[in-house]
């Protein structure tokens, strides 16, 4: 068992799963008209749902269609975050050239890290994406004159009509909606069906005559250029980044997003990361040990429910049924 | 490069060896990558850095670190990766929140400032080897991951519990098909692996110094030189160990701010070459 439970079949949609994707609409309205009923705060914590659900939907292309589990996404996330800071704040140029040299920026690194990555897979895949990830790290701390090592960089982007935080929700909102969107065309496109074969058996595909890995190059960078884009956001949110930001905890809670909603469910992310963030939320109003609590989640997730919530709904809903 | 900076990569090298040497073990043969063992090396370090200050001795502090994390290796194996047993990526996972928590529980106990393991009176100050004045200290460590070297490989090709080790790198399900109960050999592997980690904390935290993210750093620098040497492999590690704390040292000394890319970049291109590292093979 080198891939993790994935709950996506190897088949693409079928016609009983296309009714549910009605309630898509549905569903983007009430997260629509949700802020007329929020506090400032709570729509904070919503805004932030969205843009860590967009990361650990990226994780999930590859980790549920690919059966690539990255350590690296985190890293490739905060590298977005830190060039739209830094672009904006330290060189002084507009926002929207901030956002596309961070999402070109993290696209690149994402396309750099595969080349080293995609060769390997299971364990060894982990290993490399976390160390690769580590490298980041070191260079956010160290590299002082660009980074601001330890201290990080402070920039106001939240400029104009980002300032209101309705506003910033609802861009959020069509943002991610729109990733979203494209995330889950890719996974259905015959590109995506690929990865799905490969993930199943890479020998067969191979014997079959796709490029396995020209595939994984372009799954990778182009999942990349998706956790890119929910770093731009995440840099407009906080307006800050430090080496926290590119940390390893950040691909662990990435990844434990995924893995909460349902490897291979992709839209299970955002249920993920509504879950993971509302118990940092309850967490935190008791204790400070935020830390030592996503580790023992991690476990317990590790041990009892590996195929996430609704993974672990539906072996519960079957598990009844057989009774 | 000069002399001086050619002791400290080998120094180095010799405790990435003693770190590196327990995480291989357990990758090699229970194919448990062990994303705890930066956390079982800071742990060790700082518990043995209280029993030496309390106590007055540095083998007290050397024989709490091992004996404890030892014990810690004994229930992390025991108690939580008993649940998920042949699912890899679970295992490794789950040790990743065990590193979590350890390192925030460090917090607590320790707090964020940085402590150094007192050195013995024996072991203070520099002696004079071919021309450079140099610290005892990290010169009793070169020697100490020597040993350590020559001491693993006599267990591993000259006892009967390094035989059973090696066939069951090679072949487990065959080891325990000839009667041998083959998880018993695992367990004490874990533990031995994660005594490793735990002598290399205090051995480390008397000369890199003991603080909240040091786990991460000598978990990188480990996976580097498992990655560069191979699972599983002795002389591997010991051949990954020099070429990272060589390049470390190399890096800082030119380009301190990109130090890490140093060590990564040939990883990277070996990687490109021999996916499974220098003398790893297939599993």
């Amino acid at each position: 068992m080198t891939t993790l439970e994935t709950n996506a079949s190897t088949f693409p949609v079928t016609r009983q799963r296309r009714s549910i994707l009605l309630l898509v609409p549905v569903l983007l309205l009430a997260l629509a008209v949700l802020p007329l009923g929020l506090s400032r705060y709570h729509l904070g914590l919503a805004t932030e749902m969205l843009i860590y659900g967009t990361l650990a939907m990226s994780i999930d292309i590859l980790a549920g269609f690919a059966g690539r589990t990255s350590l690296a996404h985190g890293a490739i996330f905060g590298v977005s975050a830190y060039v739209v800071v830094y672009v904006v704040s330290e060189l002084g140029l507009s926002p929207i050239l901030g956002a596309i040299l961070g999402v070109i920026a993290a696209t690149l690194i994402a396309a750099l890290f595969s080349l080293v990555a995609i060769r390997t897979s299971g364990v060894y895949f982990l290993l490399i994406t976390l160390a690769l990830g580590m490298i980041i790290w070191g260079i956010c701390l160290r590299w002082t004159d660009v980074t601001g090592g330890e201290n990080g960089l402070r920039g106001d982007l939240r400029v104009g009509i980002l300032a209101n935080p309705r506003a910033f929700y609802w861009i959020t909102l069509a943002v991610a909606a729109a990733l979203s969107l494209a995330m889950w065309r890719l996974v259905q496109s015959p590109f995506g069906l690929t990865l799905r074969g490969i993930r199943d058996s890479e020998s067969r595909m191979r014997s079959l005559g796709y490029s396995v890995q020209t595939h994984l190059f372009i799954g990778f960078t182009v999942s990349g250029f998706f956790a890119g884009a929910a770093g731009v956001l995440y840099a407009f949110f906080n307006s800050f980044v430090s080496p926290t930001t590119v940390a390893l905890a950040q691909s662990v809670q990435g990844l434990l997003m995924a893995i909460t909603g349902g490897i291979g469910t992709l839209f299970g992310s955002f249920i993920g990361s509504a879950a993971i963030l509302t118990l940092q939320n309850v967490v935190s109003s008791y204790t400070e040990r935020w830390q030592t609590v996503l580790g023992l989640t991690f476990i317990l997730v590790m041990i009892f429910a590996p195929q996430g919530l609704i993974g672990l709904l539906r072996s519960l809903v079957q598990h009844g049924r057989r009774r | 490069m000069n002399f001086f900076q050619l002791l400290n990569g080998a120094t180095f090298a010799a405790l990435l060896f003693v770190v590196a040497s327990g995480f291989s073990l357990i990758f090699g043969l229970l194919r448990i990558v062990n994303l705890a063992h930066g956390a079982l090396y800071l742990i060790g370090g700082y518990l043995g850095f209280s029993a030496a200050m309390h106590s007055g001795s540095f083998v007290l502090g050397a024989v709490v670190a091992i004996v404890a994390v030892a014990a810690i290796g004994y229930v992390l194996d025991q108690g939580l990766l008993r649940f998920v047993r042949g699912h890899e990526l679970r295992e490794v996972l789950l040790t990743l929140g065990v590193a979590f928590v350890l390192n925030d529980m460090a917090l607590v106990i320790w707090g964020g400032d940085s402590f150094t393991v007192p050195i013995p009176d024996a072991l203070r100050g520099g002696v004079r080897i071919f021309g450079v004045f140099y610290p005892k200290y990290r010169l009793f460590v070169l020697g100490a991951g020597i040993l350590i070297f020559i001491a693993l490989m006599l267990l591993l090709q000259r006892t009967r519990l390094g035989a059973l080790i090696r066939a069951g790198v090679d072949d487990p399900e065959m080891v325990e098909a000839s009667g041998i109960n083959i998880r018993r050999v695992f367990l004490l592997t874990f533990v031995l692996g994660s005594a490793l980690a735990g002598l290399g904390g205090l051995m480390g935290g008397a000369f890199l110094s003991l603080y909240p993210s040091a786990d991460a750093e000598i978990l990188v620098f480990s996976l580097a030189v498992v990655i560069i040497g191979g699972r599983g492999s002795l002389v591997g590690v010991a051949i990954g160990s020099l070429l990272v704390g060589m390049l470390n040292t190399l890096g800082q000394v030119m380009f301190p701010e990109l130090a890490y890319f140093v060590i990564f970049g040939p990883m990277a291109c070996l990687l490109a070459f021999r996916p499974l590292g220098l003398l790893g093979r297939a599993a």
